[in-house]
């Protein structure tokens, strides 16, 4: 081993080069007939769908950072469907159908942990909420139920069934909830779209869109101008910025989102578990870290630092549910950059801007997303901007005919 | 923790105010159109630069208005809202909105 080492290190010739994951980095070409901005995972799905159902791979994705380092990376990495309205079950149904099926897709493990979700109730007017969503879960096909405290007790024995004196009186069970590893996803897309010929530019910053006659024609960078015949903005946390810069004005609100994880303890908590009223989830990750998060900062802020307030009410939550976690050290803590919605659903589709197209406005609920998104934003873009029924509802238009997707179940929402 | 002055009560934590949104100007809802009510309702440029905003301290019940910068989160002045707003903004009056134009 040390010999080849050795041999490795005097040779120009590494043996990982030519099963790389990644293809090494390039000159930027002068013309693009897609420009993705933003290279985390919406935007790699979006070009990876373009090339394997659409033949199109003439794209650039242009990323700022590294791929997949914004929020990808940033998300606690929750996989659901239940959610309230009937547009978002039934988007949010089919991305969570591709997920089961992305690691077999990719030949890369994304470490996709079918665990389930449970949800606790407080109020009775929870529990209303709570048959609504079991019943338009059901309709489009999800797997969710409406179960009782005992129920409940077996599924999760180290729960406290009277947290900060609210007892649980019932738990939205949804069987298809699940985990997988957020990093990975955007690396197997990544690899797959690269693979067909997508080119991915790491480092790469878009610092203005050139627009000629109300339509979208070029973009600039930090390293030079380039043409295309389209734009798709997928930047999570950015996208009133980028948005901007060709003119556009958008229906989002910016704010921090805070999570935290512990030291590794011994599996003990198998569903991801959240308290409508606590306004706190708690999940133990593969690795027995225990993973909590919340509802986003109380005001509008473009900065991922750390509050000690908002730890301090996050956690005394999730200590009133599992009060043996009083013991246990914190590892890392950090916070991501949510575009909100005043609706809790995403900004999906045309802009006032022709061929610029928009994925935005993903608040807390962009990875469960990430495949339904890429998918549906390939269509729109390979069919010259013809919106996919599915994703219809989420035009940024809807917000001037005050037709809005009221998205109650969203994390931000329901806590 | 993190200290904001309010004009009334001097510094507090800030766990004890509410944010209430960026000060900007109401179009008259009798005689705007539709799209812009969605515009000052929905829309923001939401971008990172000293923008003016209502807070609220919760505790003594006070509305005021702070200067705050939305990405260093630095608060750079709180003051009264009587600087900005001299006459009372009677919403249902019938001769339409008087005032809200900063």
């Amino acid at each position: 081993m040390p010999f080849s080492l050795l041999k490795y290190g005097l040779s120009n010739d590494y043996p990982f080069e030519k099963d790389a994951d990644l293809p090494a980095p390039t000159e930027l070409k002068r013309h693009y007939d897609v420009v993705i901005i933003g290279g985390g995972g919406h935007g790699v799905a979006t070009a990876y769908y373009l090339a394997k159902y659409h033949g199109m791979t003439n794209v650039a994705i242009l990323e700022k950072g590294y791929l997949g380092g914004g929020n990808t990376a940033r998300n606690t990495a929750v996989i659901r469907s239940n959610y309230l309205t009937s547009e978002g079950v039934k988007f949010y149904k089919q991305s969570v159908d591709m997920f089961q099926g992305l690691s077999n897709e990719f030949d890369f493990n994304i470490m996709y942990s079918s665990r389930g979700q449970l949800t606790l109730a407080h109020t009775d007017a929870t529990v209303r909420s709570f048959r609504q969503r079991t019943e338009v879960n059901k309709h489009f096909g999800g797997r969710t139920e409406l179960i009782d405290p005992q129920q409940i007790k077996e599924l999760v024995p180290t729960l406290n069934m009277n947290p900060a004196d609210m007892p649980i009186l019932a738990g939205l069970w949804h069987i298809d909830g699940a985990t997988a590893r957020h990093d990975a996803v955007a690396w197997g897309y990544a690899k797959g779209a690269t693979q067909r010929g997508v080119e991915l530019h790491q480092l790469t910053e878009v610092t203005g869109v050139t627009v000629e006659q109300g339509k979208v024609t070029g973009v600039t960078t930090n390293r030079g101008a380039v043409s295309c015949g389209c734009v798709v903005q997928a930047v999570a946390g950015h996208s009133s910025l980028v948005a901007s810069m060709a003119g556009i004005r958008m229906p989002i609100t910016t704010y921090p989102l805070q999570a935290m994880v512990t030291q590794p303890v011994k599996p003990f908590l198998d569903p991801l578990v959240s308290s409508s009223a606590l306004h706190c989830y708690v999940q133990q990750t593969g690795r027995g870290e225990i993973v909590f998060g919340g509802g986003s900062d109380p005001y509008p802020l473009y900065n991922t630092r750390s509050t000690l307030d908002l730890k301090e009410s996050l956690l005394a939550s999730a200590v009133e549910m599992f009060p043996f976690m009083a013991n246990l050290k914190l590892m890392r803590q950090w916070a991501g950059i949510t575009d909100m919605t005043s609706d809790y659903s995403p900004i999906m589709g045309l802009s006032p801007i022709k061929n610029y197209y928009l994925d935005a406005g993903w608040g807390t609920w962009g990875f469960k997303s990430t495949p339904i998104c890429g998918k549906t934003m390939a269509e729109l873009v390979a069919s010259g901007g013809k919106v996919p029924e599915l994703i219809a509802p989420f035009s940024m238009d809807r917000f001037d005919v005050f037709r809005q997707v009221n998205e109650m179940g969203a994390t931000a929402a329901s806590h | 923790m993190k200290l904001m002055t309010c004009p009334l009560n001097g510094p507090r934590n800030i766990s004890e105010f509410v944010y209430g949104g960026e000060v900007k100007a109401m179009p008259n809802h009798k005689t705007c159109s539709d799209k812009e009510w969605a515009d000052y309702v929905f829309y923001a440029d939401n971008t990172i630069k000293i923008i003016q905003e209502w807070w609220f301290h919760s505790p003594s019940g006070y509305w005021f208005i702070a200067e705050r910068h939305t990405a260093s989160d630095e608060i750079l002045r709180t003051f009264d809202p009587s600087e900005l707003y001299q006459e009372r903004i009677d919403f249902g009056h019938e001769e339409g909105v008087k005032g809200g134009v900063v």
